[in-house]
């Protein structure tokens, strides 16, 4: 019974968690001898998704998919899962997909585990580990259902190459009016979202005001990077709400997380641990955030981040 | 309007998270319980749309009795009613059950549940209990309003946010935003009398089905000290060389 992975795009490209998705089924499909079906929505005939391991594609392009709806993405899903005879099938952890796995999760009466955080522990019964208490603890689950949903963190298993040719399949699906219709999107289209972002730069109430935050966003320009910051400095206004990361905000899961002027709550801290490398820069040697982070520079973010600027921009023209 | 309120009872967000013995449970000792951050903001939306367009809101917790000091500091806040459906909350499928059913028996226009509650951070029981009931289903909502059964409300995306139109029934998976952290709001002494003499309903539940079981739980492994550099350009060096992530 294959294993169905959600390959899910955004503006019509494929995701980047879209890789590592497929290449973390192909693992567990190796594992359970069977084969991974990427059920797409948009065009797939650009995209070689069988050199992530994809065996198969199966489209399901029809015009209301043509824009991210959960109801009527779940019962394409639903509808692809059935005609497949799917045991298993995996998200990612977009907000889309997070909206959407739940209502797939009760028309398959499939169980659900999001979060999870590498290739199962074991297959019969399909055990999973998965962060739990944002990121505070892990958790091993079983599943005890015929058809098993997994929602795998970003960057826990990374992206993976293969060399299978993906045979590419047309589904039809038939979708009925969804109940919640979409009027308007506002979306930035030249910013790095948190949400997909390798590198993440952040920064907390030691900068002080909102007037200073034009080298925070040069920095993550300089870097490719997301721009976050701490709770109180969303709260005080000084950046919007969707900029707020931690236990209570958005979680961070990128390969780089520099944190400046934030002093490293617990609540803080939850939402980011997950990220692979951190950097700190705070004044405050005793600062908690040292005890989390991987580097630290003790001093002045407003000496600290105009030189870092500068200096990066150095590195990057040596290494272009 | 009547409007139900999901309600999570989890540590507060100071607790240090530790396990029994054996790793099979979580240990309560020493925590303080809350009412989730996610819901807090929900329950005070619902407030408002009592105060502003009349509405009765009934708050429900699936647990045990420890969850009822929770329900009753919501009740505090102004809900009207509090149902504790005695069951241990088992996995986020077995919760929608039961909490799917409570929305079918009591027939509310609209549901509010949080996002995701922060201990088990499933994220699934809002859109499961949508699901099960065939209500409209909206997450990650960051405002709504509501003119007669037509209901416009935003939600955030990934990179921004969507503006969105539907119709009551609807059950919406909130965060801050829906209210700000300014709008929430501390029961006064008037209020956790008046939630004294509140109706606050144990209902015993039909068998749910749980898809799912936690066998154990393991706390992160110590970190290494961190590496303390002088200046960028030891740092970006590090970065580059040694954790290659630039
Ligand atoms: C229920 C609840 C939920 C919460 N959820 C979250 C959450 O999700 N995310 C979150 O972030 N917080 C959360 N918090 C808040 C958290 O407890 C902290 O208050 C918050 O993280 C502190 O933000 P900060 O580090 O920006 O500010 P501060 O704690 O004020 O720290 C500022 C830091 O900047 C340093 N500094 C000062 N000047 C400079 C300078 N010139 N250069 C470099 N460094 C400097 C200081 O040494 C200090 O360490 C929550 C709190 C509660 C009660
Ligand atoms: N045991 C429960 N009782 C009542 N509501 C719950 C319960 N568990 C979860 N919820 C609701 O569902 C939301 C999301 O929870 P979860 O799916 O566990 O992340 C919470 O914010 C609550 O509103």
């Amino acid at each position: 019974m294959p294993i169905l992975v959600y390959a899910e795009s955004d503006q019509g490209i494929f995701k980047k968690s879209t890789q590592e998705l497929i290449s973390f089924a192909r693992a567990i499909a190796d594992q359970m001898n069977t084969e991974v079906v990427a059920a797409v929505t948009q065009d797939p005939s650009n995209a070689n998704l069988g050199q992530f391991g994809a065996h198969k594609v199966l489209n399901l392009e029809q015009p209301s998919l043509s824009e991210f709806n959960a109801e009527l993405v779940a019962e394409a899903l639903t509808q692809a899962a059935r005609a497949t005879g799917a045991s298993t099938v995996i998200v990612s952890s977009s907000a889309n997909s997070r909206y959407m796995a739940p209502l797939l999760a009760v028309a398959l009466e499939a169980g659900y585990v999001p979060n999870v955080v590498g290739l199962p522990q074991s297959y019969t019964p399909l055990t999973v580990a998965h962060n739990v208490f944002t990121n505070k603890a892990t958790a091993f689950t079983s599943l005890q259902s015929s058809i098993s949903i997994l929602g795998l963190s970003k960057n826990a298993y990374g992206v993976h190459h293969y060399d299978t040719s993906a045979e590419i399949t047309k589904q039809e699906v038939t979708l009925n009016p969804s109940s919640v219709e979409v009027i308007s999107l506002d979306k930035a289209s030249n910013k790095v979202m948190i949400a997909d972002a390798e590198v993440v730069v952040s920064a907390g109430r030691g900068l002080k005001g909102p007037e200073n935050w034009g080298m925070i966003e040069e920095l993550a320009e300089v870097m490719g990077a997301a721009t976050a910051c701490s709770k109180p400095v969303s709260d005080l206004g000084w950046r919007p709400h969707s900029e707020h990361v931690g236990q209570t905000g958005k979680p961070v899961a990128s390969n780089l997380y520099i944190a400046i002027g934030i002093s490293g709550a617990i609540q803080h801290l939850a939402g980011i641990n997950s990220s692979k490398v951190k950097v700190v820069i705070n004044t405050d040697p005793e600062a908690p955030f040292f005890k989390a982070a991987d580097y630290g520079i003790v001093g002045d973010a407003f000496e600290v981040v105009p030189d870092l600027i500068q200096k990066l921009k150095e590195f990057k023209a040596q290494n272009a | 309007m009547k409007i139900l309120v999901c309600i999570s009872h989890v540590p507060d967000t100071t607790s240090k998270i530790n396990f029994n013995a054996d790793q099979t449970a979580f240990d309560t000792t020493g925590v303080q319980y809350v009412i989730n951050p996610n819901d807090e903001f929900g329950l005070t939306r619902a407030l408002w749309f009592k105060e502003k367009q009349g509405a009765t809101i009934h708050v429900v917790n699936v647990g045990g009795p420890e969850t009822e000091p929770t329900l009753r500091k919501a009740l505090a806040i102004g809900a009207d009613e509090a149902i504790r459906i005695n069951q241990p909350a088992t996995d986020g499928y077995s919760v929608a059950q039961a909490l799917a059913r409570v929305v079918e028996e009591g027939q509310y226009d609209l549901v509010i549940a949080g996002r995701e509650s922060i201990d088990y951070n499933g994220g699934m029981v809002p859109g499961m209990v949508a699901k099960i009931c065939g209500y409209a289903f909206v997450n990650t909502c960051i405002s709504i309003e509501i003119d007669g059964t037509s209901v416009t409300a935003v939600r955030e995306i990934d990179g921004g946010k969507e503006n969105l139109k539907t119709t009551l029934p609807l059950v919406l998976g909130g965060q801050k935003g829906l209210v700000e952290e300014s709008d929430l709001r501390i029961p006064n002494m008037r209020g956790i009398m008046q939630a004294r003499t509140k109706p606050l309903h144990v209902k015993q539940t039909e068998n749910n089905n749980a898809m799912s079981q936690t066998l154990r739980y393991e706390k992160p492994a110590p970190k290494q000290a961190v590496t303390l550099v002088e200046n960028a350009e030891q740092l970006i060096d590090l970065l580059h060389n040694e954790a290659k992530v630039i």
